[in-house]
């Protein structure tokens, strides 16, 4: 999509994503050393970006489109963190894939990287608050924000590009059509995939999510005792 | 195992929904959904939009594409493996 996003609009997203990945990089240093031991799931939450958002799955509107992988790292180091993860695989996808763009490149990070990271990261709040079953609360969170991101995606087209007809509102639906409804079984898929590795990652990091304050000691327990049942 | 029957099932059901639609809808063109709304801004702006910045480099083929898409995955599979091959040996050592 490079050079599809005119002017203010690139620039308007650029400067609404910059300061939160400036924080983010400023957490990230004095997350990693701080807490040496949070390094190995930071480089998986990365990782998970990179194999998700390369998978470029076909949909039931007859189109293909990827996960992005984003809501894991989301999870579990919350929205600024995570958009600066993003922002590796975007500028990866933009200069080896002519995939996003430069120009475009804070209209993705925003989406992709602040917006649906902040939906994963307030479900799932919100979701162990209300002592939802563990699993569930991470489906729910890594759908919500991948269909989440191609929302805004959606919206920030349809800002540079109002219908003549129906205004904003009609471009969104127009580009809702396309991204959001195409992205629905995506979604799914990616939440029942996360979910599953946060199974895994529980049994071999489970106290640095303690430390993170992703879940309690109690839950901790509670699941390892689950999974080894 | 009850996390991986549930995952399993689904991965079926979307493989399952794939093929449905593939069967039934032979206009399915199975390109990219930015592609799309390429088109659709087309259609909003009557054809008058022209991008005004061109990628830095372009794969000069879908093999080249395809390489960067796969080494990305790579990457990223790389880093999985190792994470949890690592943290499993360590545990049962």
């Amino acid at each position: 999509m490079e050079g599809f996003l005119p002017h203010p609009w690139w620039e308007i997203w650029y400067a609404l994503s910059l300061p939160v990945v400036v924080y983010g990089i400023y957490t990230m240093n004095r997350l990693v050393k701080e807490r040496r031991e949070t390094l190995p799931l930071l480089a998986l939450a990365g990782a998970f970006i990179f194999v998700l958002s390369s998978l470029k799955l076909p949909s039931v509107t007859g189109s293909c489109s990827h996960p992005t992988g984003a809501g894991m790292g989301a999870i579990l180091f919350g929205p600024a963190i995570t958009a600066v993860l993003c922002l590796i695989v975007l500028v990866y996808q933009a200069l080896f894939l002519a995939h996003g763009g430069i120009t475009t490149l804070g209209a993705n990070v925003f989406s992709m990287g602040i917006a649906g990271p902040a939906v994963a990261y307030i479900v799932y709040k919100g979701c162990a608050k209300s002592n939802l079953n563990f699993y569930v609360s991470i489906f729910l969170a890594v759908s919500l924000a991948d269909i989440a991101t191609y929302l805004v995606t959606s919206l920030q087209l349809a800002l540079a590009f109002p219908s003549a007809t129906g205004g904003v509102l009609g471009s969104l639906y127009a580009f809702g059509t396309v991204f959001a409804f195409t992205q629905v079984p995506l979604a799914v898929l990616e939440g029942v995939f996360i979910a599953l590795i946060f199974k895994y990652v529980i049994q071999v990091k489970g106290e640095v999510m303690v430390k993170l304050k992703v879940i309690d000691e109690k839950k901790l327990r509670r699941l390892k005792g689950v999974v080894q049942a | 195992m009850r996390g991986e029957v549930i995952a399993g099932a689904v991965a079926a059901l979307f493989i399952a929904l794939f093929l449905y639609v593939a069967a039934t809808d032979p206009g399915a063109e199975w390109g990219g959904a930015d592609g799309e709304a390429e088109g659709v801004i087309d259609h909003l702006t009557d054809g008058s939009y022209e991008p005004w910045f061109s990628p830095l480099w372009e794969p000069p083929s879908g093999e080249i594409e395809s390489l960067f898409f796969s080494l990305q995955a790579a990457i990223g599979a790389v880093i999985i493996g190792y994470f949890f091959g690592y943290y499993r040996g360590r545990r049962s050592a």
